[in-house]
């Protein structure tokens, strides 16, 4: 099992830097300007001498590896046109809570509604809450969530009777962000539950439990779902990281100060060093997410070895 | 059951026999002909796949009626500039005394009113439709393309699957969002680009799931017997393996096209999108939301966002719907 995970974990780290590298590199063949607070204003010569003392002119090995240098030092570089000459880190450090406030929020809310309707559904399959739940999932998962965002904060904000823009102090402006951010997810746990409960409930361990006669309610939670659930265990940490980049949207429309909102704006303002630090970071955040899923698959379910497996996927 | 399949049999016995009987010896080893006739009596048929397909299609009576919806909105989206009395889509228009019609509410001149710089919304709605389908049909072909190549290369040549992993590793990690942004943020805002970076991510999913399929086919004993006969690999690839994936090949296909219409949605608003001059229905919606705090100009909002909700839902429908109905498993 330790040798497993420790390959495993080697794994996402050569995955990271494979990513950490291409990004860099892609990231080198930007316009200049974003390097420059005012480039308009800058002589050929200023920006001559502030491009070589940002390392920008030595050759590209030399960069990548002074980048990882720094990495290793905690150290994102300096925001040139978001706030001139501020640490990323500082910036950044600011926002993150924010961020992983409202996913973890979100991520409950949905599993706290997910599950329950993945499972009635499931329940009383082809009855009217079925068919509901089924238009629910059909709809949410076909139209953009772009657009139906703008109509819940649209209609949200005047049935709610709070401002259009985010107030943290104020807790139902917290209800309709979280909602949207909830709803993908809600669809995505109640579709999977329902088909993974539904295949389940056919075989014959929940025929002998019946037969037994243990209480219908009891087959659904103690036997069926347990079981459902191992598949979506994996899914789990995904979908918290994928909460947080949806939030991306989310947190720019409503003006909330988290890293989502941060992304669009510096990419309005083409500040090369800010869009790198917060693509890196969520790329990190992916990389995490898939190694803790296979990680906690294993722990919810004792039939998956992962000795036999071998190394990598 | 068992009784119909002892008639059946006794009487395809029967058949033989009075069929045989007085048959020379070249005549009993050719090809026998079909007719329609003989099928009745031995339980033999013409199955044909896309027929049968299209059969169990047809009994989905909202599939179907969406199909047209679809068709009917991109057949219109080219008529609509050939009809009478149309604006050019980036046409600014002004009144007698030359000022702009900005924010005319829909009516008898302008059907679906104009913008804030006085355009009309009505042609450029359904520009606007053509070209986010365009979008999103094109990169549904890339993707399918791309991804059925790169598929098939990943389960059938060994030497290649490290390559095609550790690529897919390195999508797989970072959410896909992440590298739409960037690939738009490096490069320059177009059609193309757009195109370009929905593709990059969508087509490694679609290889993965060919990759999966081919490895569990290639070995069944029909691909086996197929290889002992001689027949060359492209052809066990094109007959044999492909078939079997047409119905996923295609829910795959339908379901991008809404996606890639999404992300037209959010890349325009994030400001990566594509220039106004070149109308979307992700510019529109991103235009009528600037606008959708003052109740008389929803409408700005509104009509773009039925075209976006009708086109997208159709197609997840009508996937699906043709997924059913191309798997073998639910014909007859």
């Amino acid at each position: 099992m330790s040798k497993y995970l420790f390959q495993r974990i080697l794994r996402s780290l050569l995955t990271l830097v494979i990513i950490i590298t291409i990004v860099f590199v892609l990231m080198r063949q930007m316009p200049i300007e974003g390097y420059f607070e005012n480039f308009d204003k800058l002589t050929e010569e200023q920006i001559q001498v502030g491009l070589e003392g940002m390392g920008l002119l030595d050759p590209m090995p030399v960069q990548v590896v002074n980048f990882y240098k720094q990495l290793l030092n905690g150290d994102l570089g300096m925001s040139r046109r978001y706030r001139a000459n501020v640490p990323v880190v500082d910036i950044l450090s600011t926002k993150i809570p924010v961020s992983v406030k409202l996913g973890s929020l979100s991520i409950l809310v949905s599993l706290l509604v997910g599950l329950p309707m993945g499972m009635n559904m499931a329940r009383f399959k082809g009855k009217w809450f079925d068919k509901f739940g089924t238009l629910f999932i059909v709809f949410i998962q076909a139209v953009p969530a772009a657009v139906y965002f703008l109509f819940i904060q649209l209609y949200g904000s005047t049935l709610l009777k709070v401002p259009l823009l985010f107030d943290a102090s104020k807790p139902l402006c917290w209800v309709l962000p979280v909602i949207s951010m909830s709803l993908g997810n809600i669809a995505y746990y109640a579709m999977w539950l329902r088909r993974y409960m539904v295949d389940e409930s056919t075989k014959d361990y929940v025929r002998l439990a019946s037969a037994k006669g243990v209480a219908e309610n009891k087959i659904m939670t103690r036997h069926i779902f347990r079981n459902a659930f191992v598949p979506l265990v994996q899914y789990l940490p995904t979908s918290f990281l994928n909460t947080v980049i949806g939030s991306i949207y989310i947190e720019s429309l409503y003006s909330i100060p988290g890293m989502g909102g941060l992304l669009v704006d510096v990419i309005k303002k083409n500040d090369n060093n800010m869009v790198q630090a917060i693509v890196l970071l969520y790329a990190t955040v992916g990389v995490i997410g898939l190694l803790l899923g296979d990680i906690l698959m294993t722990l919810v379910d004792p039939r998956i070895s992962l000795k036999n497996k071998g190394g990598g996927r | 059951m068992a009784a119909l399949r002892n008639r059946l049999s006794s009487k395809l016995e029967e058949n033989v026999n009075t069929y045989t009987e007085n048959m020379s010896e070249e005549e009993l080893f050719s090809f026998a002909e079909y007719k329609e006739e003989n099928t009745e009596k031995t339980g033999y048929s013409n199955y044909s796949y896309w027929r049968s397909t299209l059969q169990s299609f047809c009994k989905n009576k909202v599939a179907v009626f969406l199909v047209f919806v679809v068709l009917g909105i991109l057949l219109f989206t080219f008529i609509q500039p050939l009809l009478p009395s149309q604006y050019d889509p980036n046409a600014i228009n002004n009144d007698a005394s030359g000022l702009q019609y900005r924010n005319i509410a829909p009516g008898a001149q302008f059907w679906f009113g104009t913008n804030s710089i006085g355009q009309d919304l009505w042609a450029r709605i359904w520009a606007g439709t053509r070209n986010s389908l365009f979008i999103g049909i094109s990169v549904a072909c890339i993707e399918a393309f791309v991804g059925i190549i790169a598929g098939v290369l990943w389960g059938y040549v060994r030497k290649l699957d490290w390559i095609f992993t550790e690529i897919y590793n390195v999508l797989d990690n970072i959410p896909n969002t992440i590298i739409l942004i960037l690939v738009s943020y490096i490069l320059k805002p177009s059609v193309k680009t757009l195109i370009f970076a929905m593709c990059l991510t969508g087509w490694i999913q679609m290889a993965r799931f060919i990759r999966n399929q081919v490895i569990i086919i290639r070995d069944r004993e029909y691909n086996l017997a197929s290889r002992c006969v001689g027949s060359s690999t492209p052809k066990i690839i094109v007959r044999n393996l492909l078939p079997y994936l047409v119905s996923v090949i295609m829910l795959r296909m339908a379901l991008s096209i809404p996606a890639a219409i999404g992300n037209e949605v959010f890349i325009t608003y994030i400001g990566l999108g594509l220039p106004t001059n070149i109308p979307s229905l992700g510019g529109l919606i991103n235009d009528g939301r600037a606008l959708m705090m003052s109740p008389s100009l929803r409408y700005q909002l509104i009509f773009p966002t039925i075209v976006v909700s009708i086109v997208t839902i159709s197609f997840y429908i009508i996937g699906n719907a043709f997924s059913d109905a191309a798997d073998p498993k639910n014909h007859i």
